[in-house]
């Protein structure tokens, strides 16, 4: 490891002020009594979706498609996970299952 | 009995049901974090203190790879914003819910993850329930599973005797179903589908982690645009 104790604490703690500046950003910036405006409105109705799929892309951005095994595991986990889920609808089913199946790709058939 | 233990007490039995399926899926994700950590070389208290003070899945998982990097905090401090950055859009959200009397607020902010957000927003609170203990209950009692499994696959990371490489997927599987969840709500799918679109084409065109700036950029500017036709066709409502 190449940080000391001490300098992991610091990015443990720059991470914790970076997450907790998310949450409080938008209370101390439209604090109650105000009219928050329409525009902002607007985007906290839209914006969740996006960033989802946002989240989705960004947690499979170390996926390389033009090497390797051009992200067959990943695909088919993927795959695995929307089957599951538009199957039975059971959260930690599909995230357990589709992840099962990646751990079997990744570590016997690729 | 009081009249405020009673308050509390009938908060609790409202909110304890509906946090049970997080119960089981953040004990599992919790302790597939700390046995992530405890196989990337870090102590129980490493993920016990970071599920505590950070409490935000994705960037605690993120974040076992700074830590084994150079050390680099500012960077960690802006990627950071940028990741959770989903959380001011939740924020946006819940100014009017999340305005309840009391210190309760300032830890239901603290606190606000994803899936306390989708139980706090979406939840029918039956009368007679206060409000404030309820949602407070609801986020307490989701970081009360997350902290438990994250410290318990800490300390017992080491006893697990099967290969974990891809463990890691729990994150994208999560993320997927939560977009699949989100998907099967929305009447129209303009927004999820440009998050999905503009993030990929800036993945292909940034590479890494560097695509998440440009992304945020580009859906807001989207967004901005397609205002008039996406309120019409119902979202943003």
């Amino acid at each position: 490891m190449t940080m000391t104790v001490g300098q992991q604490l610091i990015t443990i703690g720059a991470v914790a002020l970076g997450t907790v500046l998310t949450r409080f950003l938008p209370f101390l910036l439209f604090p109650p009594n105000h009219q928050t405006p329409k525009f902002i409105r607007y985007l906290g109705a839209v914006l969740p979706s996006a960033v989802l799929g946002m989240l989705v892309v960004y947690s499979l951005k170390d996926v390389t498609l033009l090497a390797g095994n051009h992200g067959a595991p990943e695909l088919l986990a993927v795959a695995a996970v929307i089957a599951l889920h538009l199957w039975k609808r059971q959260m930690l089913l599909s995230i357990a299952g589709g992840t099962a199946v990646y751990m079997l790709l990744v570590q016997f058939v690729f | 009995m009081s009249e405020k233990e009673k308050t509390i007490k009938t908060a609790f039995k409202a909110a304890f049901p509906l946090t049970i399926p997080i119960m089981a899926g953040f004990l599992f994700l919790g302790l597939a974090y700390g046995i992530y950590m405890n196989v990337s070389g870090f102590a129980f208290w490493y993920p016990m203190l970071m599920s505590l003070i950070i409490f935000a899945g994705s960037v605690e998982f993120v974040a076992v790879g700074w830590l084994l990097g150079a050390f680099a905090p500012v960077s960690a401090l802006l990627l950071t914003l940028m990741i959770n950055a989903r959380h001011l859009f939740y924020g946006l959200s819940l100014l009017d819910k999340y305005n309840v009397p009391g210190k309760k607020k300032y830890y239901l902010i603290f606190g606000m993850c994803d899936e306390s957000f989708s139980i706090n927003c979406t939840a029918k609170i039956p009368q007679g329930v206060d409000k404030g203990w309820f949602m407070f209950f609801v986020t307490l009692l989701n970081q009360i599973y997350w902290v438990a499994g994250a410290t318990a696959g800490g300390l017992f990371g080491s006893l697990v005797r099967f290969d974990t490489t891809g463990l890691e997927f729990v994150m994208t599987a999560l993320f997927v179903v939560i977009f699949l969840e989100q998907w099967r709500k929305e009447k129209n799918h303009g927004s999820s589908l440009l998050g999905l679109g503009l993030s990929l084409i800036c993945l292909i065109l940034f590479k890494g982690a560097n695509f998440i700036l440009p992304s945020m950029c580009s859906i807001f500017g989207a967004l901005t645009l397609l205002r008039r036709p996406l309120e019409k066709a119902g979202e943003g409502q």
